[in-house]
Parts: structure tokens; sequence; C-alpha cells
């Protein structure tokens, strides 16, 4: 068992769904598979995605959605077997 | 019914907002300005004579609640909202509410912005008007003979494009009869896969389509025309650079696509500044209106320049209940004016947004030459709006006098900090098609997917983005 962070690479807005009436992308605690998309940044109205390079569980978010975020930022944490 | 203007809300921020500042101060307004919390150390936030604080700094909390923005102009005792462009400016709900609280909007009447801001009522009153439209089916064609008798009246090359499709899914192109039978039950398979809904229209295919707008200014009774600006260098059907007049129309299409848009808008009893788009065929030189839109564009200055009239000066005094500041006749045209989009993006990587600290900032001076932006040195550029700093806008007595004073002002523009859209225009101006003004609305994506091949083996140890 190994935790990794997800960091942001940018600053912006950060989104857990793709638009307001949709589900989030993934709970907490929900196992990911190696390129699933867990959310969105959005900077200067332009959308990336954030997205998993490895399967496992994903603990916990670390910033709220739709808070602002900075370069380095940890935004998630996973777990690996 | 004239009722002066004292004191305007400014509802935008960026360098409309400051334009808009400077329009008001010189028809002596004193101005307000509403902000975010990203935007409280901003250029118009210190232009204006006051600023009003709204809320955090995403759009939807912000600039784009309705009830906050009037709810702030009642409160500074406003006359006047002018909305700018983007957030609520094509709000028609917006518009009727500051109608309804004897505030005035800076723009047209709620009904024609309803009418204008629905491609499809557009279309029928530019129908109406006996305005071209690109010519399609009338509606869906229900069966493969139905299409076929559409695309004899419509002319080939014609799109199938599923009724319930957009944003470019769901369309497929026939060239003649023969593709035409070979492809409509594909369009209809797609379409129902796709969409759940396997109705499908026609539309005429420009292959070569450049995108030209007429700017005019109405007063609910009289409306004039400004000429026109080709905006057909586009990527991502964003705008980036922009011309007036177009390089490739003759003095009689001219006059006929500008008298088209002036009926258009007296048939909708047009109010203020706006802009009627339309597709231009350089092949069979024919021209169709597309849409219209009910506010001051981004590219404006360049009508400007090439007129000398100040359209946001011109938009206040309508608004303020004057008659037409001018009439047809005062409108001429003189030689060639060129704006560039300035913003903070990174062309060498996919265009990735670059906010954050700028360091000095060098303009661009000399005779025509100007600047509308937003930046000062040393301003932290917010990650929350668009990626629009600056506007570089040149004008010179003809269109390659004006390419060569661009080139020159760009060599002098020096923005320290950030990664901008500069190296974009300086390698533009170098290609044959921007000195000879032959392209259409497609040739900047073909031409930079061209460089990226040939910069491939370069580029594969690029980083990736998130």
């Amino acid at each position: 068992m190994a935790q990794l962070t997800i960091c942001s690479h940018l600053p912006g807005t950060f989104y857990r769904k793709p638009s307001p009436d949709s589900p989030m992308f993934v709970e907490e605690g929900q196992y990911v598979e190696a390129g699933t998309v867990i959310a969105l940044l959005e900077v200067m109205k332009m959308y990336s995605e954030v997205v998993t390079e490895v399967s496992g569980r994903l603990v916990r978010f670390e910033v709220a959605a739709e808070s602002s975020v900075e370069p380095g930022d940890v935004l998630a944490i996973l777990e690996t077997e | 019914m004239q009722k002066p203007i004292k004191k305007l809300l400014i509802a935008n921020r960026g360098e409309i907002a400051v334009r808009i500042i400077r329009a008001a101060r010189e028809l002596d307004i004193r101005t307000v300005v509403v902000c975010s919390e990203a935007d409280i150390d901003s250029q118009a936030v210190r232009l204006a004579d006051e600023h009003a604080l709204i809320g955090p700094a995403q759009a939807a909390k912000s600039y784009l609640d309705k009830d906050k923005v009037l709810a702030v102009a009642k409160e500074v005792g406003a006359d006047a909202i002018h909305p700018g462009y983007g957030f609520l400016s094509e709000n028609a709900s917006f518009a009727e509410a500051c109608e309804q609280s004897g505030i005035v909007f800076v723009g047209p009447s709620a009904s024609a912005i309803r009418t204008m801001g629905d491609k499809a009522a557009a279309r029928t009153a530019a129908m109406a008007a006996g305005v071209p439209v690109v010519p399609g089916s009338d509606g869906e064609v229900g069966s493969l003979e139905g299409a076929i008798e559409a695309a004899g009246v419509i002319g080939y090359p014609v799109m199938i494009k599923a009724a319930a499709g957009g944003g470019g899914r769901g369309i497929r192109i026939a060239k003649d009869e023969a593709e035409l039978c070979q492809q409509y039950p594909i369009a209809v398979a797609e379409a129902t896969s796709a969409f759940g809904n396997g109705a499908v229209y026609l539309e005429r295919f420009i292959a070569s389509a450049r995108h030209i707008e007429v700017q005019v200014l109405g007063d609910g009774t009289s409306v004039i025309h400004l000429f026109e600006r080709d905006c057909s260098i586009q990527r991502r059907r964003q705008k980036i650079f922009e011309e007036a007049g177009s390089p490739v129309l003759d003095e009689a299409t001219r006059k006929a696509l500008c008298a088209s848009a002036v009926k258009l808008a007296e048939a909708v009893a047009y109010r203020g500044a706006g802009t009627l788009e339309y597709l231009f065929d350089s092949e069979s030189g024919e021209f169709f209106f597309i849409e219209m839109n009910t506010r001051i564009q981004v590219e404006h200055p360049i009508t400007e320049m090439i007129t000398g009239v100040d359209l946001l000066k011109a938009m206040l005094r309508i608004a303020a209940g004057e008659s037409l500041p001018y009439s047809q006749q005062d409108i001429t045209r003189r030689g060639h004016a060129i704006e560039v989009r300035i913003n903070a993006e990174d062309p060498e990587k996919q265009f990735m947004p670059c906010p954050g600290l700028v360091g000095d900032i060098v303009w661009p001076q000399g005779p025509g030459v100007r600047i509308d932006s937003l930046l000062r040195a040393y301003y932290q550029i917010p990650a929350y709006y668009d990626s629009l700093l600056a506007k570089l806008i040149v004008w010179d007595e003809s269109r390659p006098a004006a390419l060569a004073r661009l080139k020159r002002s760009l060599g002098e523009l020096s923005i320290a900090g950030v990664k901008t859209t500069q190296p974009l225009f300086l390698a533009l101006l170098e290609t044959d098609a921007v000195k000879s003004g032959e392209y259409d609305t497609n040739w900047l994506e073909r031409w930079m997917s061209g460089k990226r091949e040939e910069q491939k083996p370069a580029e594969s140890t690029a980083g990736s983005a998130i």
C-alpha cells in the first residue's frame, strides 16, 4: 500500500463535476482505474482534465469543489496496492 | 425622450471596462465599476470614479449575478448600465429588469436581444427583410427523395446536418447527387445513434468561407452602417486577428453587404451598436447572414480607426435618448486598420493559459498605433477570466502599410513575466496568406497543424499538460 498525491500544475478553479447538474466524476473512497478523469481545472476559461496516472482507491480530495488552487497544491490522495 | 446620463454603472471588467470609462469621462459622465474580489486591484477599479465589490472571483457569483448588479446600480444612483461584451450584455431578462427599474440599459431593447439572439428567429427576420441567409432545406428532410429535391434547389455541395446535433457534430458533406444518395442513410443512422433522433436537414456547404461582419448604429428609428470587418483568421472559432475593411470585397459587394445589414437592423428597430455577421463565399462572391451580436464587440476599434467614429460615445448618446449622432453621409472609410489580440497564452504549448505576475511593459507607440488594455506593470493577472490582455490596433493608409506598421509595433511590444500570443502574430505576418489577404475561416488551423508537423521531432520531449 502506498499513498500518492495528485497535485495541480496550474492556478485556477477546481471542479469535481463536468457541469453544475452532473454527478461527481468520482466519490471519495471509490476505486479508479489509471486514466480516469477525477476533476477539472478551469484556468482563464479553459478547462484541463485532472487524470489519475495509476489505478487505486481515491482516499479523499484535499480541496473543496469550486475553490481556488495554486500550482503545487495537493488536490487528492490516492492509495495504490 | 432625452434623459441625460450623469452616472454610469459598468457591469464588466478588463479592457472593455477601461474603454467604457474613457468614453464616459469624455462625455462628463461619472463612472462606477463593479468588481469581483479578484479584480479589486484592476486598472478599471483604479480609473473609475467609484467601484463596488459584488462578490467572489467566480463570474457566476459576481459579474453574472443580475440581481446583485442591479441592486448596486440602484444603491449608487446610476442612471444607466453599460454591460460591455460577454457577461450580461446579451441577457434579455437583465435588459428588461433594467427597463423596469427605470435604469437605462446601454444597448438594444430586450425584445431585439431576444429576436436576434435566437438563431432561428434571426434567420426568419433576415428572410423577411430580404437579406440572404445560407441556403438550406425548409426544415427537416424526411426521405432521400426529399433530400435530393431540396439539394436541387439549394445547390451542391450540401451539408447533411443532424437536427439534434451541434458544435460541428453530426455533419456529412455531399458534393453531388450520387454522394448524397450514399451519405444520406449514413447521416440518418449516425444521427439516430448519436442523438436518439434521426432527423436531418440540408444546408449549402461553403468550402472557402470568410467571416465578414458589418457594424451598425441605430437609434430605434434609423440605422447607419460603419462598414465591415473581416475576422476570418480564427482558432477554435475564436477571432484573433481582425481587419477593416475586408481585403476581398469589391465596392459593389461591400455596398450590397452593408445595405443589407442596415435593412435588417431597421426591420427590428435596432437601437445602439450592433454587428451583423455574414459568411462570404470567396468562390461565388455571395454573402449570407448568419447571426447578429446585439452589443459592442472586442474588435470595434478597427472600425473606429477607419471611420473616426467613437462607437462607445455614440452608444452612450443613443442610450441617453439622442437621435443618431451621425447620418450615413458622415461616415467615410479611410485607410486600413488591423487588430491583434494579445492573450496570456503560450502558442508553443497548445495555447495553454498563462496567468501570472506581469513585469515591465513597453507599449508600442508612434503614428497610427492604439492599445486597449487592462494591463499595467507589476499587475497580477487573475486566472478566473478570459486571457485577453491587450488589443494592439494599427491604422495606415493602405493594407500593406498597415501590415508593416503592425510588424513594427509588435517588435516594440514587450510584456515581461508572462507568455503571450505576440510571437504568433510575428510569425503570421511572414505568411503569404496574411500578406495577400487570401485566407478563410479554417486557414489558421491548417497553417498551425502544418507547423506542428514540421516541428514534430523537436517536440517529442515536451512535457504534457494535466
